[in-house]
C-alpha cells in the first residue's frame, strides 16, 4: 500500500484520458451521416441501458424499484423537471418499502 | 428560443455567467444523488483499505462511478499497476463514446483550453445535462455543472469512509434510484416527438435486460455491457434510420 498514491494518478489519468481525448481530437463536425446519426442516438441508447434493469437491483425489494421506474416514465413524460423526476423515484422506492 | 453561443475571445460576458449558473442549478440535483452513490462508493474504499484523504483523493480526481468500484475492488485484491490501468480504461471506455457525441455538441471554435477543461468531469449524468442541451453546449455551463456536483461526489465518498454502515439502508435504497430518475428526465421526453428514440429506449431496455441473463453476456462487466449495447443499438439506429440534415450548410 506505500505506493497507493501513484495507483491513484494512473487511474486519474487513464480516466481523464477518456473523456477529453474525443473532445480535443474531434475539432469540426462530423460529415458522415451515419456518424452523426450514430452519435445522435448514442445518448439514450446508453442512459437507457445504464437505467434499466439496474433501476430494479438498486433497492432493497424489487417491486419499490419497478413502481420508481414507472412513476419516472410518467413524471418524465408529463414534462417535469430533472430534479422532480429523481425526487419522485426516491419517495415511491421510500413509501412502497416502509410499506 | 436563444441559442447558447460558445465562449469568445471577449471573456466573462453576462451569457457565459448565465450559462455557468445555470449549470451550478441543474448540477446539484445530480450531486444530491452523487452523494448517495459515493457514500457507498466509500464502503468500497474503506474495505480496499483507503484512508479517508485517499479515497476522498481517488473520487475527486476521477468521478467515475464503475471506474472507481473497479478501482478499490483491484486494489482490495492487491492488483498490479497495469492491472489498474486496463481496467480503469476499460471501465471508463464509454466516456470516450460520450465524448465523441459532446464534440459535436460544441461550437467549432472553442478552444482547446475550454475542451481540456470540460474534459475534466464528463459523467453519465453530466452528459445527459449537457447533451439535452438547446443548441451549443457552452463551457460555463458545464464548468457550473461540474461545480454543483463534483465536491458531493468526493465529500460522499470520504463520509462514506468515515460513517461506514450507519445511514439506513432504506434512505440509501431511496436516495439510489434518485440518478436512474435523472436518466428517465433525460431519455423519456423526447420520444413524445421523435418514435425512433422511443423505439432505442424500449430496446435498449430489453436488451440490457437479456445481457444480464444470457451466457457469455451475462460475465461481461457492466461497464463493457454498456458499451457493447451503446455501440450495437446506436449503430443500428443510425443506419436504419439516419437523422435529417437540416443544417448541413451551418
Amino acid at each position: 500500500m506505500h505506493n497507493i498514491y501513484l495507483f491513484i494518478i494512473v487511474t486519474a489519468l487513464m480516466t481523464y484520458a477518456m473523456r477529453v481525448l474525443p473532445l480535443t481530437l474531434i475539432r469540426k463536425p462530423i460529415r458522415s451521416r451515419f456518424v452523426r446519426s450514430f452519435l445522435f442516438y448514442v445518448p439514450y441508447v446508453t442512459l437507457a441501458v445504464m437505467t434499466f434493469p439496474a433501476i430494479i437491483e438498486a433497492t432493497n425489494v424489487k417491486i419499490a424499484g419497478v413502481a420508481a421506474l414507472l412513476i419516472g416514465i410518467i413524471m418524465a413524460w408529463k414534462g417535469q423537471s430533472l430534479i422532480m423526476v429523481a425526487a419522485s423515484c426516491s419517495l415511491v422506492v421510500l413509501l412502497v418499502e416502509l410499506l | 428560443m436563444v441559442n447558447p453561443i460558445g465562449n469568445t475571445k471577449s471573456g466573462i460576458s453576462t451569457v457565459n455567467t448565465g450559462e455557468f449558473l445555470a449549470g451550478v442549478k441543474d448540477g446539484l440535483p445530480i450531486g444530491l444523488g452523487y452523494f448517495a452513490v459515493a457514500f457507498s462508493l466509500g464502503i468500497a474504499a474503506r474495505n480496499a483499505g483507503l484512508t479517508v484523504f485517499q479515497g476522498f483523493l481517488t473520487s475527486l480526481l476521477c468521478n467515475a462511478s464503475a471506474g472507481q468500484y473497479a478501482f478499490f475492488t483491484q486494489i482490495a485484491a492487491g492488483a498490479s499497476l497495469v492491472e489498474v490501468a486496463i481496467l480503469t480504461l476499460v471501465t471508463n471506455a464509454r466516456y470516450l463514446l460520450m465524448g465523441c457525441a459532446m464534440s459535436q455538441k460544441l461550437k467549432p471554435g472553442v478552444s482547446f483550453l475550454h475542451r481540456l477543461g470540460m474534459g475534466l468531469d464528463v459523467t453519465d449524468e453530466l452528459f445527459g445535462i449537457e447533451i439535452a442541451r438547446p443548441g451549443y453546449l457552452n463551457p460555463f455551463y458545464a464548468y457550473g455543472a461540474m461545480l454543483g456536483s463534483a465536491p458531493f461526489w468526493a465529500t460522499g465518498t470520504a463520509v462514506g469512509i468515515i460513517v461506514g454502515n450507519l445511514l439506513p439502508m432504506r434512505i440509501v435504497s431511496a436516495l439510489s434510484v434518485a440518478l436512474y430518475g435523472m436518466f428517465l428526465a433525460v431519455i423519456i421526453p423526447p420520444i413524445r416527438t421523435n418514435k425512433v428514440i422511443g423505439g432505442c429506449v424500449i430496446i435498449s431496455f430489453a436488451a440490457s435486460y437479456l445481457a444480464g441473463i444470457l451466457p457469455y453476456l451475462a460475465e461481461l462487466s457492466s461497464g463493457n455491457k454498456t458499451i457493447l449495447l451503446t455501440v450495437a443499438i446506436s449503430a443500428a439506429a443510425g443506419w436504419l434510420f439516419p437523422i435529417k440534415e437540416e443544417n448541413e450548410n451551418a
